[in-house]
């Protein structure tokens, strides 16, 4: 690891104060002295745990769109949906930009999101990694707020109660699964250190690991204002 | 003391990554020496952006809620109801609390996350410099429980999948769902393109540099 027993210069990204954070122990905090945002968060183990967590997530995420959610019985009639079926539904019934809103935000967020930290954690297990790394923890960080697993839980579990009251409903397994990745992810989420990675990432400038401690390097000009 | 800013000190926090960078010159910070990303002491055109989003989101919010967001077919007559009109179904047969989660969700979050960013726009173009910290706490307020109010979309969406029973009952989307939909990723985008320095750049600025 790069960095270890150094303080760094930070700029708050809410109110760009700029401080000195020492540095933390496993499991500590560093807080914005001015407007309190928390500016870093030492994790014990920033790499395996998410690691594993990701890879766990993964299969339940397969299981999850693949499975039946619920089902459904009345009269002798039955029926039942998939996460992607009840997109497709929507698509059916002329809600095409509704059901690319739900697909996206259930299905390819969460998957993106899901690759892109597997990928990443992967490839930073030995530094210096590659800068490619750094495409895709951008990627996984932008998909981070689209991905509503724990949303679309909820609104499953309103679906399936209001139903209720005319049919005969039945949870399935994709249903469960949902309700597993609702709790894998945020621990993915507060298991990553996107700080971490970036230490062990090649800078952009040069192709090399900068020297440690090293803030405050300079900005590389724009190539269009460069004389 | 006059707080000392990454701006006031010519360094840019880089708003990919989080490295503190010397700004290339006064007027192109230039890009990221580590992720490669381009360099903004501020995010570019913040105000400008999130107010053309807020205003395009409150239009939107109107049919949202006006329109109907789902048609029951039963033996032939459908039925349509609206937003507030699922929340009566549900506070009628005898779920309050899932009815004042979908209240809480479809109604008064986006309302409340509307109000909110049209708050910390003007608080901000009038150079407020009272009560910074709970603006703030406010701006990732609105940030966090945007997501939430995609809920009823969910619920619509699963119940058109699943009761599709015809000719016995079948369930269709309303035109007020896209509207609805709209709303959420529209006032996420907005929350996203707010720049929370803003709120302290006020109080930076009034006082006399020393640096």
């Amino acid at each position: 690891m790069t960095g270890a027993g150094h303080a760094e210069t930070l700029a708050c990204p809410d109110c760009d104060l700029l401080q000195v954070v020492p540095e933390l122990p496993p499991g500590v905090k560093a807080s914005c002295a001015r407007c309190g945002r928390t500016l870093v968060t030492q994790t014990a183990d920033s790499i395996e745990r998410p690691l594993a967590l990701s890879i766990a997530a993964l299969l339940v995420l397969i299981l999850a769109n693949t499975a039946p959610l619920m089902g459904l019985s009345v009269v002798g009639q039955q029926a039942s949906t998939t996460i992607v079926g009840g997109a497709w539904e929507m698509w059916h019934q002329g809600q095409e930009l509704t059901a690319v809103v739900v697909a996206f935000c259930a299905v390819f967020a969460p998957a993106a999101y899901l690759l892109c930290t597997l990928a990443v954690l992967l490839a930073a297990r030995r530094p210096p990694a590659p800068r490619w790394v750094g495409e895709l923890l951008r990627w996984a960080e932008a998909m981070q707020p689209w991905s509503m697993v724990e949303v679309m839980m909820l609104g499953i579990l309103v679906a399936l109660i209001k139903i209720a009251e005319l049919a005969v409903v039945e949870p399935d397994i994709g249903m469960y699964a949902v309700g597993v990745l609702m709790l894998l992810i945020p621990a993915i989420q507060s298991s990553f250190d996107p700080e971490a990675i970036w230490k062990r990432v090649t800078w952009a400038d040069d192709e090399s690991l900068p020297p440690d401690g090293a803030v405050q390097a300079a900005g590389t000009p724009d190539p269009r204002s460069a004389p | 003391m006059t707080p000392t800013t990454a701006a006031r000190a010519g360094l840019v926090s880089c708003g990919t990554c989080g490295l503190l960078a010397q700004q290339a010159s006064g007027v192109a910070p230039g890009h990221c020496p580590r992720c490669g990303a381009r360099l903004a002491s501020r995010r570019r055109g913040s105000l400008e952006t999130t107010w053309a989003l807020v205003i395009a989101a409150a239009i939107c919010y109107i049919p949202a809620n006006l329109l109907p967001v789902l048609g029951t077919t039963t033996l032939g007559s459908t039925e349509y109801d609206t937003i507030m009109g699922g929340v009566v179904f549900l506070y009628t047969s005898g779920s309050w609390p899932l009815a004042l989660i979908v209240l809480i969700a479809s109604v008064m979050v986006p309302l409340g996350k509307l109000l909110a960013l049209v708050y910390l726009l003007i608080t901000v173009q009038r150079g407020s410099i009272a009560g910074n910290r709970e603006r703030t706490r406010l701006y990732h307020l609105v940030e966090f429980i945007g997501r939430w109010s995609m809920l009823d979309v969910f619920v619509d969406t699963f119940t058109v999948a699943l009761v599709q029973l015809s000719p016995l009952m079948s369930v269709q989307p309303g035109a007020g769902v896209v509207f609805f939909a709209a709303v959420v990723v529209l006032t996420m985008i907005a929350a996203a393109s707010f720049d929370p320095r803003l709120i302290w750049d006020a109080a930076t600025t009034t006082e006399p540099d020393i640096a």
